[in-house]
């Protein structure tokens, strides 16, 4: 039989509001529960034997992980050689026992061969006297990336819109010039190279693959068999086949199947298969966005009257796509990284431009490749860095208004 | 004078002689299950028809056709003078003059309260901003939620997220509303507000057709109630009084000793 005092209970006071633990909380309480928790269970001798192993484990990992960092600040910041005063080639970066001016067992990055190569590294052969052009077109970029970034910018909607309308033509005339006539001689893109190469096929892959994707998706989507079929097709076709292939194809196979005389520019010939092949990707990313929307969703805006169109631009699609910002990242990461690929069919973009350099005779030291490697991937870290860190200022910021 | 009448909505079978919507031996399957058999029904302007019947009864399923979210097989359905068929343009039509509030709210949560409600005047009837604006804020503030309008559908209640529906689909001035059991997903503390928001409006003359088992909103606001049963076909109609009070058939007299003892 209960107690009457466990049955009847009336509250007069609120219970009190009290400070977390200690232990949970501060310094300490996040050591103890992310590292100790795991290590410090001595309660049996099966928990005594895997805290210690946990521990050990925990040691190691930290060891090496600290060593391998020092490596690498070691051989780019402190061993490494900066300025070049005597104007020296290969002897700058070799030790004295090998001929060169360095100490022996000396061992860092030759930072004055990246300085030497990066006109090459960055614009290839492009004309030295047009340089300008491509420098100008940059700049423009860079700025309207900026300028897009910052919410309150003003005219905000403006700048997106030069970006995405008249930017890729002024850049074209830019870039590959109109003539004589306008001052601007044609440079072909066989004298296209490095970082130029690079953020041309990447930006162009970015910028037609989303919009690609999305009407691919919506035609998988679609209630009419011929467009549902089409798509279907045309995803399941490039997703089915290795981007190298689609390279190769392009470069070698193409020709074969164009009447005489017809020549496809190679780089145009990438820049098609990337993003056809980058669309196919992103197609699958938004496909999922859009299942993840309820159905009801789709029926509040029709019932509301909005037909197709308006009720996938204002309602289906701003959801579906903030669902799938990672994705979308992470595919333009993707295609931003599988740019190196075209390589293989003769474009010398930052990889094809960096090996070329690595075979460079008159810089032939043994520090040469890992230099020339370790700057293209700190070019390809940063600028896949950037993506990802905006993708989660964006997600953030779009979560605050959704629930 | 007018005001009066208002107060207590009529309860007489037949409010006037324009008929809104008239459906006519309508059926309609889901694969071979048959979900609507043959449904005749005429609702006039000024109505307010409750149906109720056992969940499957294909009630939610009769409301979805009258704006075509459902697309009906057999017979004719006939919505403010137009016919329900496979011309987009018709059902267009007749989907900006229904306005329809659903059980799970489908607020847009990527909108505000604010845009939820001027979305659909700015970009199907082309209203200008400010003048959808205004027209929002004094729907907003009729359902009693105008302090919210700069908030996201995730910010809010419930009851609330119910009435902003109601707003959002008295936004385009409709001619007839319908709910698909507006109460259902609701706390039970927060029915009372979306009733009372559903009262107001029945009082205000809106032609109203509502699914839903709050048999006390029926008694006191409907003039018509309709019960479905599981084969999906229309088993009595009355008028609430004598629809609760002296049931004429038995299966209705089986529902409503379930729904209404508790």
């Amino acid at each position: 039989m209960a107690k009457k005092s466990d049955i009847v209970f009336v509250r007069e006071k609120d219970a009190p509001l009290l400070a977390p633990p200690l232990l949970e909380s501060g310094a300490f309480g996040w050591f103890r529960q992310n590292i100790l928790s795991t290590m410090n269970d001595f309660s049996s001798v099966g928990g005594a034997v895997r805290s210690l192993i946990m521990a050990a484990a925990t040691l190691f990992i930290f060891y090496y992980s600290v060593n391998i960092l020092w490596a690498l600040i070691d051989f780019t910041l402190i061993e490494a050689v900066w300025s070049n005063p005597q104007g020296l080639k290969r002897e700058l970066c070799t030790t004295a026992l090998a001929g060169g001016v360095q100490h022996d067992g000396w061992h860092g990055a030759c930072w004055p061969l990246i300085f030497a190569k990066i006109k090459f590294l960055t614009y290839g052969a492009y004309p030295f006297e047009e340089l300008w052009r491509v420098n100008l077109a940059g700049v423009i970029l860079i700025a309207g990336l900026v300028a897009l970034m910052f919410e309150r910018m003003p005219y905000r909607i403006h700048i997106g819109l030069f970006m995405l309308v008249i930017y890729p033509f002024l850049a074209f005339a830019l870039l590959y010039g109109l003539g004589d006539w306008a001052g601007l001689p044609f440079v072909y893109t066989y004298d296209w190279g490095g970082i130029l190469v690079t953020l041309v096929v990447a930006l162009t892959g970015i910028v037609v693959s989303l919009p690609l994707g999305i009407a691919l998706a919506l035609g998988r989507q679609s209630k009419m068999p011929v467009i549902r079929g089409f798509c279907t097709i045309f995803i399941e076709f490039w997703r089915g086949i290795p981007l190298i292939t689609v390279l190769f194809m392009a470069s070698v196979a193409l020709p074969l199947f164009l009447p005489k005389g017809v020549n496809i520019d190679n780089l145009l010939r990438a820049l098609i298969g990337v993003t056809l092949f980058a669309s196919a990707y992103m197609a699958e990313v938004i496909r999922g966005g859009l299942q993840a929307i309820d159905k009801g969703q789709y029926e509040a805006g029709t019932a509301l009257g909005l037909n197709y169109w308006k009720n996938m631009r204002l309602i289906i699609l701003p959801q579906a796509l903030t669902y799938v910002i990672p994705g979308i990242v992470n595919t333009f990461i993707g295609l931003f990284k599988d740019t190196t690929l075209v390589a293989i069919i003769g474009l010398f973009d930052l990889l094809g431009a960096a090996q070329a350099a690595v075979n460079d005779a008159s810089w032939s030291t043994p520090v040469q490749a890992i230099t020339l490697y370790i700057y293209v991937a700190l070019f390809y870290f940063i600028c896949c860095l950037i993506m990802s860190r905006y993708s989660m200022r964006l997600e953030r910021k779009l979560a605050k208004t959704n629930d | 004078m007018v005001r009066k009448t208002k107060k207590t909505p009529q309860k007489t079978m037949k409010v006037s002689d324009e008929l809104l919507i008239s459906m006519h031996n309508v059926s309609k399957w889901f694969g071979s299950f048959q979900a609507l058999r043959e449904i005749n029904l005429n609702v006039y302007k000024g109505e307010r028809i409750i149906i109720c019947g056992p969940s499957g009864s294909g009630k939610s399923t009769l409301i979805r056709c009258l704006n075509a979210l459902e697309h009906h097989q057999a017979g004719e359905i006939k919505v403010l003078g137009n016919v329900l068929d496979n011309n987009i343009r018709h059902v267009e039509t007749i989907r900006r003059d229904v306005g329809m509030v659903f059980q799970d709210f489908n607020l847009f949560p990527h909108l505000s309260i604010l845009e939820n409600c001027i979305l659909a005047p700015i970009w199907v009837k082309k209203m200008p901003r400010a003048e959808a604006v205004d027209l929002a804020m004094s729907l907003l503030e009729r359902v009693k939620i105008p302090e919210q309008a700069s908030k996201f559908p995730g910010q809010i209640s419930g009851g609330q997220k119910q009435r902003v529906a109601i707003a959002r689909a008295l936004c385009m001035n409709p001619q007839v509303m319908l709910f698909d059991e507006p109460t259902a997903s609701l706390d039970p503390e927060m029915v009372s507000e979306v009733l009372d928001a559903m009262v107001e409006l029945a009082e205000s003359g809106m032609t109203m057709i509502c699914v839903t088992h709050e048999m006390g909103f029926a008694r006191k606001v409907a003039n018509r109630v309709i019960f479905m049963d599981e084969k999906g076909q229309i088993v009595e109609q009355n008028e609430p009084n004598a629809f609760f009070d002296n049931p004429k058939s038995e299966r209705t007299r089986q529902f409503l000793s379930k729904v209404l003892t508790h």
